[in-house]
C-alpha cells in the first residue's frame, strides 16, 4: 500500500481584526494510491481550508500555514517553490471547486479553459490540445463536444458547468482529484448523475480521490475512508463500512442521527438536529470544541482536547468517552 | 440553548457568550466601518471646517468690504493687513475667499439637491412604470448624455444672464447669477442620479416584499415612496454627497470662463478667471481659491467613499 | 457579434436625430443674431426684415430645422417680402454636408470649424493614449501590490487628483513647469498657443507646446482611472475563477493579464466611452488658457457673438462625436464579454 499524500499536524490560521481565526488545528491524515477519502463536516469546520492549504491555494495574507507539512509522492509540497508547486497543481494534484456557476471565467471559451492546462503542462500544441479538448468532453458526457468547445460558460448549465469543471481537473491525468463539495450547489438529480459520472471515471482511470462534502449519504456511494472534522480538528477516522456501522465519536453520531431516512419514519416524527451553533474560531477552546453541544460531555471534556487514538484497527477516535468504554 | 449544558459547566458560561458572539445591528457595522474609514473623517471634519470659514469670516469681514476695491492696492503680494493679497482691483482675497465660499457652497448644495430630486423622479418613474415612458424618458437622458454638460452650460448661461434680477437673502445680495448657474447646473446635472435611481427601482421591483405590499393592495404611490425608495436611499445619498463636489466644480468651471456668476459678487470660480495672465506676477490670485476648491472636493470624495462603503448592508467585512 | 453591431446602429440613428431636434430647439432660444452679426447692427426696418428672411428666420421653428436638416434649395423662398416665394433656397442641409454659414465671418461653418477641428482632435486623442497607457500602468501595479509604499502614494496622489478642477491643474503645471523652471534656469515649458510663430509649425514645436496642455487635461482623469483599474482588478483576482486558474497551475503571468485583466477591463472601457464628453468639456477650459487654437476656443468665441449656425454645428458634431464613441466603446465590450453579445 503505496502512499500518496501524507499529511502531519497542519495549522492554518487566518488573522483577521478582531483576532486569529484557527482554521486547521494539528489535523493529520494521509491517502493511499488509488483510494477514495471522504472529508466530512459541518460548515466552517475547516475541511476546505485544509485541502487548499495542501494545494497552497490560501490567500498569505491574511491566511498563513504555521505548521505542519504535506508529503505528496514523498515531497513535502510545502517546501516547493512557487514555481515548482505551479507545476504540481492541475498536472499532479486537481481540484474542482463547490460553486459551477462562479468557478469558471465568463469571458473564456470553456475550449480555451481545458488547453491552457495543457499547453503549460503537457507541452501540447493548438491542435494536439484542441483534440484531447474533444476527447475529455465526451468522457465527462457533454454532447456535441466539438461545437462546444467554443462556447462559453454561461451557456452550460449548472450541472453541465459542474462537468466541464472535471474535464479540467482531469485534463493532464492526475494522479490526484480533490473535490470541494462539488454537488453541494447543485439538485439532488444532478448531484447523482456527477457522482455516478465519477464513479465511472475513476474506475477508468484508477485515480484518487479525496471528497469533501457534508453530506453523508454521498459518502456512503463514493468513498473507501471516511475522516470526520470539527471545528479544525479531526474528530474520527476510520474506513466507510466501520464508520455506518459503528459511529463512535459523539459529532459522527449526531451526524448520523440527522439524517433523514425513510425507513425510520414511523418512530421519529421530528428531524433530529444538533443543538447549538458551530464554535467561533477566533477563540482556541480549552477543551473538546464538540463539548458545548455534546449530550456526553462531561467535567473533563471542557478541561482538556482529546487526541486521536485508536480503537480498532484502521479507526481512530478523539473523545474522552470513548477511552471511559 | 439546551439547560443541561448550563447545570454541566457552570464556570463555563463565560466562554459559552465568547464561543458565540452576538451579530452587529446594522447601525453599529455603519459607524465601526466609518470611523474605520479615516479619510472620511478627515472630510468631515474639513467640511466642518470650511462651513465654519464661509459663515464666521462673515462676521470678520463685512461683504462691502470683500467687494470694495481700491485700485492704488492691486496686485499686492500676502501682507499682514491683506493675508492673501489683493486682486486685480485692489479687493481683498481673504475676504473674497470668505464670501465667495458662501456662494460656491450654497451653490453646490442647492444645485445637487435640485438635481437629486430631479434624477430621482424620472429614475424613479422610469424604473417603476417601465415600458414606454421609460423608453422616453432613457432616450431623454440619453440625449442630456451625449451632449458635454459644459457646452450646454454654456450657452444657457449667455441666454440667462442678465435676464434674472438680485435678490435679497439672509442679509446678502445675491446677484441673479446666482440663481440661473444653480438652475441650469441642476437641469443638466441629473442623468447620473436618474440612471442610478432606475437601476435600483428596476431591480428593487421584482423583490418579493414589493410583490407582497402589492397583493395586499398597497398604492402605488406609497409602495414606490415607503417601500421601494427607503431600500434604494444608500446609492442616492452617496451620489446626492459626490454631487455637491461636482456642482461646485462645475460652478467654478463656468465662473472661470466669466459666464457664471458675474462680479462683484464673489465665488472660488470667478476668482480664478483671468488669473493665468498675471501666473507669473500674481500667482496668489489664484492659489487660494484654487486650494479652497480643491479641498472642499477632496473632503466631499472622501466623505462620499466612506459613505459608500458605511452604507452598504451587503458587505459585512468590518 | 455583427447582429449587436448593427442593433446598436440601428438604436443611435434615431438618438443623433432627438439630439438635433432638442439642440436646434435649444438654439432658437439662445439670443438673437440679429443683433450681433459681425458687430453691424441693422437699422433700417426694411434691412432687419430682409436678414430675417435672408436667414429663414421668419419661418415656424418646426420648417426651419427641417430646411437646416434637409436645406431648402428644393423650394423657394420669398427674399422681397411680398408673400411669395420666388428665389430658390441655396442651402444643402445637414445631411448632405452643409451646415449653414457662420453669421459672423460669412464662411460656411464647415470650413470655421475645419480650420480648428484638427487642433482638438490632436489634444484629444493624444490625451486618451496617455491616460489609458498611464492608468493601465499604474492602476495594475497598485492591484498587484496592494497596500505597497507606491501603491499608498499613488492613491493618495489619486484621491487629491481627481478633486482638483482642470484649471487648477493647468496653473499649478504653468507655474511650476513654465514660470518656475524659467526663473531657475532651466528648460522651460511654453504655455501659448501650438507654436512659436519664430519658428514655425513643426512637429517638434506642437509636441513641445502640447505637454502641458495634454498634462493638464489628462492628469485627472488618470488619476481617476487608476484608481478604478486598481478597483476592478482587486475584484477580478478575488473571484473564484481566479482561484481556479491558480489550482490548475498556471503561471502567474497568464492568471493576471489574460484571466484577471480581461474580466478587469470590462467596467474601464465603458467608463472610457461615458467620459468623453468631459473630456471634451475639459478641453474648452484647456485651450482658453494655454491659448490653443481648438473648437473650444471657437465655440466661446461664437457664442458670445450669438453665431447660432457655427455653435449648431459645433454642438451637433460633438455629439456625433459622443455618440460614435460610446458606439465603439459598447462594440469594444461586447467583443470582449461574450455574455453581452447574446442578449
Amino acid at each position: 500500500m503505496s502512499t500518496l499524500l501524507d499529511v502531519k499536524d497542519l495549522r492554518t490560521r487566518f488573522k483577521i481584526p478582531e483576532g486569529t481565526v484557527h482554521a486547521v488545528n494539528g489535523v493529520s491524515f494521509h491517502l493511499d494510491l488509488g483510494e477514495t477519502l471522504a472529508v466530512v463536516g459541518e460548515s466552517g469546520c475547516g475541511k476546505s481550508v485544509t485541502m487548499l492549504s495542501v494545494l497552497r491555494l490560501i490567500a498569505i495574507p491574511p491566511g498563513e500555514i504555521a505548521s505542519g507539512s504535506a508529503d505528496f509522492k514523498g515531497v513535502n509540497l510545502f517546501k516547493l517553490s512557487d514555481v515548482e508547486m505551479e507545476k504540481v497543481r492541475g498536472k499532479q494534484i486537481s481540484m474542482v471547486f463547490q460553486e459551477p456557476m462562479t468557478s469558471l471565467n465568463p469571458v473564456l471559451t470553456v475550449g480555451r479553459q481545458i488547453t491552457e492546462s495543457l499547453q503549460v503542462h503537457m507541452g501540447m500544441d493548438k491542435k494536439q490540445a484542441y483534440h484531447r479538448a474533444i476527447e475529455l468532453l465526451e468522457m465527462v458526457g457533454i454532447a456535441d463536444p466539438k461545437n462546444r468547445l467554443g462556447d462559453y460558460p454561461h451557456q452550460f448549465s449548472g450541472g453541465m458547468r459542474q462537468r466541464v469543471m472535471i474535464a479540467i481537473a482531469l485534463a493532464c491525468d492526475p494522479d490526484l482529484l480533490i473535490a470541494d463539495e462539488p454537488t453541494t450547489a447543485l439538485d439532488v438529480t444532478i448531484q447523482a448523475q456527477i457522482v455516478e459520472l465519477v464513479i465511472r471515471l475513476r474506475e477508468k482511470v484508477g485515480m484518487s480521490m479525496i471528497w469533501i462534502t457534508h453530506d453523508l449519504g454521498v459518502v456512503a456511494g463514493l468513498a473507501d475512508r471516511v475522516v470526520v472534522m470539527y471545528a479544525g480538528y479531526i474528530v474520527e477516522e476510520a474506513d466507510v463500512f466501520e464508520l455506518y456501522s459503528n459511529p463512535r465519536h459523539p459529532y459522527t453520531l449526531a451526524l448520523l442521527e440527522a439524517l433523514p431516512r425513510s425507513d425510520r419514519r414511523r418512530e421519529q416524527t421530528r428531524l433530529k438536529s444538533i443543538p447549538g451553533a458551530p464554535p467561533n474560531l477566533l477563540v482556541e477552546p480549552r477543551g473538546c470544541p464538540f463539548a458545548p453541544r455534546c449530550t456526553l460531555a462531561g467535567q473533563d471534556c471542557w478541561e482538556a482536547n482529546p487526541v486521536l487514538s485508536p480503537i480498532a484497527p484502521g479507526h481512530q477516535v478523539a473523545c474522552w468517552r470513548e477511552e471511559a468504554r | 440553548m439546551d439547560t443541561n449544558m448550563a447545570t454541566s459547566a457552570p464556570q463555563q458560561s463565560n466562554s459559552l457568550d465568547e464561543l458565540l458572539a452576538p451579530p452587529l445591528t446594522l447601525s453599529q457595522l455603519f459607524w465601526r466601518r466609518f470611523r474605520r474609514h479615516k479619510m472620511a473623517l478627515f472630510g468631515v471634519v474639513t467640511m466642518i471646517l470650511l462651513f465654519l470659514y464661509s459663515i464666521f469670516g462673515a462676521f470678520i469681514f463685512t461683504e462691502s468690504y470683500a467687494n470694495y476695491n481700491d485700485t492704488s492696492i492691486r496686485l499686492q503680494p500676502p501682507s499682514a493687513e491683506h493675508p492673501f493679497g489683493t486682486d486685480t482691483i485692489g479687493r481683498d482675497i481673504l475676504a473674497r475667499t470668505v464670501y465667495g465660499g458662501q456662494i460656491s457652497l450654497l451653490i453646490g448644495i442647492t444645485a445637487a439637491f435640485i438635481e437629486t430630486f430631479l434624477g430621482v423622479l424620472i429614475g424613479a418613474l422610469a424604473g417603476y412604470y417601465g415600458g414606454v415612458l421609460d423608453s422616453i424618458l432613457m432616450r431623454l437622458t440619453e440625449t442630456m448624455l451625449c451632449v458635454p454638460q459644459l457646452f450646454l452650460l454654456i450657452v444657457m448661461a449667455k441666454f440667462f444672464g442678465g435676464k434674472i434680477p438680485s435678490i435679497d437673502f439672509l442679509g446678502r445680495t445675491f446677484s441673479g447669477s446666482v440663481i440661473v448657474i444653480i438652475g441650469i447646473i441642476g437641469i443638466t446635472s441629473w442623468m447620473y442620479v436618474a440612471r442610478i435611481t432606475r437601476a435600483e427601482f428596476l431591480s428593487l421591483k421584482e423583490n418579493e416584499f414589493v410583490l407582497a405590499a402589492r397583493a395586499i393592495g398597497t398604492p402605488r404611490s406609497q409602495i414606490i415612496f415607503k417601500h421601494i425608495l427607503p431600500n434604494s436611499i444608500a446609492p442616492i445619498i452617496v451620489s446626492a454627497t459626490l454631487a455637491v463636489a461636482g456642482a461646485i466644480t462645475t460652478e467654478a468651471y463656468i465662473s472661470f470662463l466669466g459666464l457664471g456668476v458675474q462680479p462683484p459678487t464673489a465665488t472660488w470660480g470667478n476668482m480664478l478667471e483671468g488669473a493665468y495672465n498675471y501666473i507669473e506676477t500674481a500667482p496668489w490670485l489664484w492659489i487660494f481659491p484654487g486650494i479652497l476648491i480643491v479641498l472642499t472636493v477632496l473632503s466631499i470624495n472622501f466623505l462620499g467613499d466612506g459613505l459608500r462603503d458605511a452604507l452598504d448592508p451587503r458587505s459585512r467585512a468590518a | 457579434m455583427g447582429r449587436y453591431v448593427v442593433r446598436r446602429l440601428l438604436q443611435a440613428i434615431p438618438l443623433l436625430f432627438i439630439i438635433s431636434l432638442v439642440l436646434f430647439v435649444l438654439m432658437q432660444n439662445m439670443g438673437d443674431p440679429l443683433a450681433t452679426l459681425g458687430g453691424r447692427t441693422p437699422t433700417r426696418p426694411g434691412d432687419r426684415e430682409r436678414l430675417k428672411r435672408q436667414l429663414g428666420l421668419d419661418k415656424p421653428v418646426i420648417v426651419q430645422y427641417v430646411y437646416w436638416l434637409i436645406g431648402n434649395d428644393w423650394t423657394k423662398v420669398d427674399l422681397d417680402g411680398d408673400g411669395i416665394a420666388e428665389t430658390p433656397g441655396r442651402r444643402k442641409g445637414v445631411l448632405r454636408g452643409d451646415f449653414g454659414t457662420s453669421l459672423v465671418s460669412r464662411k460656411p461653418v464647415l470650413e470655421v470649424i475645419g480650420e480648428r477641428l484638427p487642433n482638438t482632435l490632436l489634444l484629444m486623442i493624444t490625451c486618451e493614449i496617455v491616460i489609458l497607457a498611464g492608468a493601465l500602468v499604474i492602476g495594475i501595479y497598485s492591484a498587484l501590490r496592494q497596500y505597497s509604499f507606491i501603491d499608498n502614494a499613488v492613491t493618495t496622489v489619486s484621491f487629491i487628483g481627481f478633486s482638483m478642477p482642470i484649471f487648477f491643474v493647468a496653473l499649478l503645471s504653468m507655474y511650476i513647469f513654465a514660470v518656475n523652471f524659467k526663473k531657475w534656469g532651466l528648460p522651460y515649458l511654453p504655455t501659448v498657443g501650438m507654436f512659436d510663430p519664430a519658428v514655425g509649425k513643426t512637429p517638434a514645436q506642437v509636441i513641445w507646446h502640447m505637454i502641458l496642455p495634454v498634462f493638464s487635461l489628462s492628469f485627472i482623469y488618470f488619476a481617476a482611472y487608476s484608481r478604478y483599474i486598481r478597483g476592478s482588478m482587486l475584484e477580478a483576482m478575488s473571484q473564484d475563477y481566479i482561484r481556479t486558474a491558480k489550482s490548475k497551475g498556471l503561471p502567474r503571468w497568464m492568471i493576471i493579464y489574460l484571466h484577471a485583466f480581461k474580466n478587469a477591463s470590462l467596467p474601464i472601457v465603458t467608463v472610457v466611452g461615458l467620459d468623453l464628453p468631459g473630456l471634451l468639456a475639459g478641453a474648452i477650459v484647456t485651450e482658453r488658457i494655454f491659448a490653443w487654437p481648438g473648437m473650444g476656443r471657437l465655440f466661446l468665441d461664437h457664442v458670445s457673438r450669438s453665431d447660432t449656425a457655427v455653435v449648431m454645428g459645433i454642438l451637433m458634431m460633438i455629439s456625433v462625436a459622443v455618440v460614435v464613441f460610446q458606439l465603439l466603446t459598447d462594440i469594444v465590450y461586447a467583443a470582449l464579454d461574450p455574455r453581452i453579445r447574446y442578449t
